[in-house]
């Protein structure tokens, strides 16, 4: 059997003075509002921000879902078998008519990587999330955090400079959040991607990432960007003992207390 | 017993029941058996029938029209269906069209198509194929429509472009709502098939059934209509065990 080589190194991922609006039938709604943002590479940021202020906008915009009105965003390039940023959807992210196979192996497919090879990979990431006994199961036959772990996989599959997840866990119970936030920090830290992190919760910022972003109400722009003061690894115990974490997610409750509270324009 | 078991118990005695108190009425010389006859005559009947060959090779006939009339069909309502689901402009340009064409009873058309394409099978198979493709066309496009976005999403941003959108997502999340079309359209393909064949034809269950009008064998009129209702049984099931096997992600 062929390994997959990993070599999924990140790359940095730049954001230069974007804006967005929507155009709906009371005219526009302005979702974004020049934000510019700097991903070092291998570096894990969050973006946490009150909802509807345009989070998931800026990251569908990275992963070229989305065309800015204007501004420029600049990708990490891949060379051929790897996409250049893989992204992890919250709510729905897995197809119900793929086996947990066909859903890992579906982005090497795209990039043209041959059966036998993108095979090998994809079972791979399916032993790395530890679905190995559920490799032909559908979507249907796994809890809510299985098929998230299947939705991981199918973003490590193709082996990404970069990795955008917009609020893979929200979904999900405390516990199997907890247990899915170590499993993102060990696949990260194996290779360590360039992640973007969107999430509405304080704690997962603050147990995962190196910086956090925190984006202003609707039209969002970044208001502030805040290093994480926490030593790594940052096992569940340890994090809530600190008398730091308490501290830090106190200062980001500052931030955005003051965008909850403002009227929507 | 099982609910289950029962339900299976319950769908096999209420036609045997039906059937009894027929038997029952009809020996009984409550209904006069000349005009209505008893199902053990209508039994004997197509077992004459089947051993002439006369019945089989009617059945056969039919059965041929509908499948080859509902590929013919089907296939382009798919191919149709799918692209109206995925490019509103296509959506737009055909929908009108479609509306106004699909609820014109397709029998009405019969004659039409007799006068185009003659009295033979292209005409059978025509029929066939138009009674089924608006039905089979507009759940497809239903089904691709009712798909949440966030599959074009995942698709999108793992690189899929055009064509593999179409055959890894709207193709596969469509086909529930294509099997949809598909059973109804079988109903229809049948209703369809009798009456062209009741109205011009040398063979096939309608054309059976209409020659033992004109000859007053009406225990033959009743196993033609006994020969419909199994085949339409008989498809039901056919398409209920393809549709397990298409789609397997279906809970």
């Amino acid at each position: 059997m062929t390994t997959a080589v990993r070599t999924a190194a990140g790359a940095a991922i730049t954001a230069t003075a974007v804006t967005h609006a929507y155009r709906t039938e009371r005219g526009e709604i302005p979702a974004l509002r020049d934000v510019s943002v700097q991903i070092a590479a291998g570096e894990f940021c969050a973006l946490i921000g009150p909802s509807g202020c345009g989070k998931t906008t800026l990251l569908h915009i990275l992963a070229g879902l989305l065309r800015p009105a204007a501004g420029t965003v600049v990708l990490p390039a891949a060379p051929p078998g790897r996409l250049p940023a893989a992204v992890v959807f919250q709510g729905i992210s897995t197809f119900p008519w793929m086996t947990v196979l066909g859903n890992v192996e579906y982005g090497l497919r795209r990039l043209g990587v041959p059966r036998h090879d993108s095979r090998a990979r994809a079972e791979t990431e399916i032993r790395r999330v530890g679905l190995e006994a559920f490799r032909d199961a559908y979507p249907h036959q796994l809890s809510e955090g299985m098929r998230q772990r299947v939705s991981i996989a199918r973003a490590f599959a193709t082996d990404p400079p970069a990795l955008l997840l917009d609020e893979p866990f929200a979904a999900l119970d405390e516990q199997t959040r907890l247990v899915l936030q170590d499993e993102l920090l060990r696949l990260w830290q194996e290779g360590r991607p360039t992640v973007l992190f969107v999430t509405h919760s304080l704690d997962e910022a603050a147990r995962l990432a190196d910086r956090v972003l925190v984006m202003s109400a609707r039209p969002g722009h970044i208001k502030a960007d805040i290093p994480v003061p926490l030593p790594r690894p940052r096992g569940y115990r340890e994090v809530r003992r600190d008398p730091a974490y308490g501290e830090f997610t106190a200062r980001l409750w500052d931030e955005l207390d003051t965008e909850l509270r403002r009227p929507l324009p | 017993m099982s609910g289950r078991a029962a339900d299976r118990a319950l769908a096999v005695l209420s036609p045997i029941a039906l059937l009894a108190v027929w038997e029952g009425l009809s020996r009984t010389g409550v209904l006069d058996a000349r005009y209505i006859p008893a199902p053990s005559t209508v039994l004997a009947t197509l077992g004459a029938m089947t051993r002439t060959g006369e019945l089989p090779y009617n059945v056969g006939v039919s059965v041929q029209r509908i499948v080859l009339g509902f590929v013919l069909g089907a296939v382009p309502a798919v191919a149709l269906g799918l692209s109206m689901g995925v490019s509103r402009s296509v959506r737009a340009a055909l929908l009108p069209l479609v509306s106004a064409i699909y609820p014109i009873p397709k029998i009405a058309v019969y004659p039409l198509i007799i006068f185009y394409l003659g009295i033979g099978e292209a005409s059978k198979l025509s029929i066939v194929a138009l009674s089924i493709f608006f039905l089979v066309l507009l759940n497809t496009m239903a089904g691709v429509l009712g798909l949440d976005a966030a599959y074009v999403r995942i698709a999108r941003a793992y690189g899929a472009r055009g064509p593999a959108i179409f055959t890894t997502v709207a193709l596969p999340g469509a086909l529930p709502s294509i099997f949809t079309g598909l059973k109804l359209g079988m109903g229809f393909a049948l209703i369809v098939i009798v009456g062209a064949e009741l109205l011009g034809s040398d063979a096939g269950i309608g054309h059976l059934i209409w020659r033992a009008y004109q000859i007053f064998a009406i225990d033959v009129m009743f196993a033609g209509l006994l020969v419909t209702a199994a085949l339409g049984w008989i498809a039901t099931a056919a398409l209920d065990w393809l549709e397990r096997r298409v789609i397997p992600w279906q809970a």
